[in-house]
């Protein structure tokens, strides 16, 4: 606030007018594209990246290790879960028929969890998946920016993730997004 | 039947805000007195059908009628009457509800009590304010209808957010609403006073209670609201700065600046354009705020129920209400005819250089809260804006407020000389700068010393304003008194408001550098020391309340070694939400209150305790109690009770040109 030479406050000249409602405009288109976003979703910083190397011991030793080669060569989904975690109760039936249909091999890390737990959990609901690693101190989860289980990874063929889904595979989810994805991405690999 | 007969009280409600809206502007531009009466009479009939309306959700609610959606999503045959009224207004489509019911209120009050407005003007604000409610209803009707019906109706309810069930959240949301819808009033006089092209002494007098009144009843909601969440979400927090807490403190920001700036157009007839557009931006952000809340273009720790397609709805009011009145502004404003020029420094000057320390510290709020949007917008990144900047960012600013407020009073209208007017402020900057230095050292903290150094210097400037106006000491003592007696109650609101803001800035600066928090897992017997205090578990006990069952971890307190009572500290499970709620147990002092909250530990054999020692806590909400009960006292000054009736005060209007 300059003073005039008589000391007093000097009014604004007349186009001053129209700044309030350029202001406001421009907060409005802000506010529009805002609406446009969902702020829950966080975004997935490894989708179209390499899956990070990595080795996970198997529930027992029977089975073999989990690594970056049983990525290669298909497309797979790598499916992060745990025996503490109530969603994937609700999305393991979806994942027994998926193995069973033979369209996808499913690939499970066993995240936050002792071997027993994750071996008598898989003895009780059945194993959709073809090898599973154990991820006791999250190292892998870690990696892969894992924000809760379960999470889903769909990796191409190249060992590139390709789509990561948040929370259970519903058969929505996979009619209407994973399953398009692997008819894509098998095509594209031929 | 309730139901229905509130949908169609709800859809007269419109009808009748609609001709509210259209018939008097029309009656205004062609001079048609009946037309114009029509105003008042819509006015009071849109209060009483939604007063009606209102009155059936509640109804609807105290009956557990579960056909209704929002009774089913919302209530529990269980549940304490107290609770079954106010879940009334604790969803968003009953809270919508109370919000033009409120609109309806301030609305039909100008019409009874605006007797002494012109008819022109009368009809003009009235026709504005209906128009806003004609948004509101519509928005309440196509995208949030509190009476849908469910059928199948369920058996129970899904029982009411736990977190809500609390006596002072009760009427938290009222008086919120009372506060910054009430802020319409004044955008509709302003509107008014644009399509007139004329501002007077009066328009301000008519104009400054209502905002007054408003600003009060905001004060009182944030108070509470902060107080609320310091006893019921266990995390001894008091502000957040949470995007639903700021959506509420903007329009408190620019409202205060407004309430100031009205008092320049009422006493000396300047800062006529910044009050108009104060008016309009006060009621924006009151809008941005509701946009804010009910779109969940944000993410807060309020989890309301969002919805895209209701944001786009409140965004495209924004753009008609805000865009439109901001435009009338630019084109307007010129017509409108400013008091004497004033000089810099001078009480006009003080006030305007307050105000744009306001309108700062509201730039910095709105800025922090939006920047997360804002980024995503521009870079498609995922950020967050923490406490630490605004806390950086609005400190300063309020330090200065602090200092402005002090030397503001002294100040005289027009032109003043700086070095006269600080003068009676030397003793008390030199008393402040020591208890300041004193403070800051001793209590190891800048902030601190800060702080208390600019609360001190504000009251002892109050204190010496105080005693140089009843010449305490150069006259007799009774005749001080006749002359204290003698204040008109505008002055004195002004001195309790202002000496609140030196008490909450108290409190705040002591909680922010000296709190202290201990944890420890306990099982009974086990004990936690904090400072010289020491917790030490002695009982728990499981009791069933009406709709929950609650657990009470009852502590032995001693300090410094002696006993010193005990602490309960309770959580309560509602099995209806499957959800706890934690009553914290305060005890609450004077000079410092001891909080003892627990939490899940995951383990059966203890519990995770966290206790802390919060300096001056209660001194935040004394001191905003404190500033609403100034605007209160003030709110009862004759001057606003006669406000109109100075005739003679009224300048003749130097532009009058017609305007559809």
């Amino acid at each position: 606030m300059t003073a005039q030479r008589d000391g007093t406050v000097p009014t604004l000249p007349r186009w001053t007018g129209l700044v309030p409602v350029g202001v406001l405009m421009v907060i409005i288109a802000f506010f529009a594209t805002g609406l446009t976003k969902d702020p829950h979703a966080l975004p997935t910083m490894m989708v179209d990246r390499p899956m990070p190397e990595f080795e996970l011991q198997p529930l027992d030793a029977q089975m073999p290790n989990l690594t970056n080669d049983a990525l290669r060569g298909g497309v797979t989904l790598v499916n992060v879960f745990g025996s503490w975690c109530v969603s994937c109760v609700a999305e393991h039936p979806m994942l027994m028929e998926l193995n069973q249909s033979g369209l996808v091999t499913i690939h499970g890390v066993d995240w936050r969890d002792e071997a027993a737990d994750g071996k008598a959990w898989l003895d009780r609901y059945g194993n959709p998946y073809t090898s599973v690693g154990l991820d006791a101190d999250s190292r892998l989860a870690i990696d892969l920016g894992v924000t809760g289980a379960p999470e889903t990874f769909l990796v191409d063929a190249d060992g590139r993730v390709r789509y990561k889904q948040i929370g259970p595979i519903t058969p929505e989810i996979w009619q209407e997004t994973l399953a398009p994805l692997i008819e894509k991405l098998k095509a594209d690999a031929q | 039947m309730i139901g229905e007969v509130g949908l169609f009280a709800l859809v007269l409600a419109l009808i009748t805000a609609s001709a509210q809206s259209t018939l008097p502007l029309w009656g205004a531009y062609t001079r048609n007195r009946r037309l114009m009466a029509l105003a008042s009479s819509a006015a009071v009939v849109q209060l009483g059908l939604l007063a009606m309306a209102f009155a059936c959700l509640i109804l609807a609610f105290v009956r557990s009628d579960f056909s209704l959606q929002v009774v089913a999503a919302n209530s529990y045959t269980l549940q304490p009457m107290f609770y079954k009224v106010s879940s009334a207004w604790g969803q968003h489509e009953g809270s919508m509800l109370l919000w033009v019911l409120v609109l309806a209120l301030f609305g039909a009050a100008v019409a009874v009590f605006g007797r002494n407005l012109p008819a022109t003007f009368k009809a003009r604000t009235l026709a504005v304010q209906g128009m806003i409610g004609v948004a509101f209803l519509a928005f309440i009707i196509f995208t949030s209808n509190p009476f849908a019906r469910l059928y199948p109706a369920p058996f129970e309810g899904n029982g009411f957010n736990p977190l809500l069930q609390d006596p002072g959240l009760a009427f938290h949301p009222p008086m919120l609403y009372l506060g910054y819808v009430g802020f319409s009033i004044a955008y509709s006089f302003s509107v008014a006073a644009l399509i007139e092209g004329r501002v007077d002494a009066a328009w301000a007098r008519w104009v400054r209670p209502w905002v007054l009144a408003s600003w009060c009843f905001l004060t009182i909601g944030i108070t509470a609201g902060s107080l609320w969440a310091y006893y019921e979400l266990g995390w001894g927090g008091w502000w957040f700065w949470d995007p639903v807490e700021n959506a509420s403190f903007m329009p408190w920001l620019i409202g205060t600046a407004l309430l100031h700036s009205a008092l320049v157009v009422e006493r000396r007839h300047g800062l006529v354009n910044w009050t108009l557009l104060l008016s309009i931006l006060t009621f924006t952000l009151s809008l941005i705020g509701t946009f804010l809340v009910r779109s969940g273009v944000l993410t807060s720790v309020h989890a309301f129920a969002v919805d895209p397609s209701r944001g786009v709805f409140i965004l495209f009011m924004i753009l008609a209400a805000s865009g439109g009145a901001l435009s009338l502004y630019a084109f307007r404003v010129s017509a409108v005819r400013n008091g004497p020029p004033f000089a810099a420094v001078s009480r006009e000057g003080g006030i305007l250089a307050n105000n744009l320390l306001l309108l700062s510290a509201t730039a910095v709020v709105f800025l922090g809260t939006f920047y997360p949007l804002i980024i995503d917008a521009l870079t498609h990144d995922k950020i967050s804006v923490g406490p630490p900047y605004f806390n950086l960012a609005f400190a300063p600013i309020m330090l200065c407020v602090a200092g402005l407020m002090a030397l503001g009073p002294f100040l005289r209208w027009r032109s003043d000389s700086a070095k006269v007017a600080s003068a009676p402020l030397k003793i008390p900057m030199g008393i402040a700068f020591v208890i300041g230095a004193g403070v800051g050292i001793f209590g190891h903290s800048l902030p601190a010393g800060l702080g208390f150094g600019f609360a001190s210097f504000l009251t002892m400037g109050l204190a010496v304003w105080f005693v140089r106006r009843v010449r305490l000491g150069k006259v007799p003592l009774g005749q001080s008194l006749t002359l204290a007696r003698a204040f008109p109650r505008a002055t004195w609101g002004f001195l309790g408001a202002h000496l609140g803001f030196a008490i909450v800035m108290i409190g705040v600066t002591a909680m922010s550098a000296w709190e202290t928090e201990n944890v420890a897992f306990l099982r009974e017997g086990d004990s936690v020391s904090l400072g010289n205090y020491e917790f030490t578990l002695t009982g728990t006990q499981v009791t069933q309340g009406p709709n929950f069952e609650a657990e009470r971890l009852t502590f032995a307190v001693g300090h410094d070694g002696k006993p010193d009572g005990q602490i309960e500290t309770e959580r309560r499970f509602y099995p209806e939400r499957q959800s706890f709620t934690t009553e914290a147990g305060i005890r609450p002092g004077l000079f410092s209150n001891l909080y003892v909250a627990y939490g899940e530990s995951g383990r059966t054999d203890g519990y995770s305790v966290r206790v802390n020692y919060h300096p001056f806590a209660m001194w935040i909400w004394l001191g905003g109690f404190t500033i609403a009960g100034g605007g209160l006292i003030s709110l009862s000054d004759r001057r606003f009770r006669v406000a109109g009736l100075h005739k003679t005060a009224r300048q003749p209007a130097v532009l009058r040109p017609e305007v559809v």
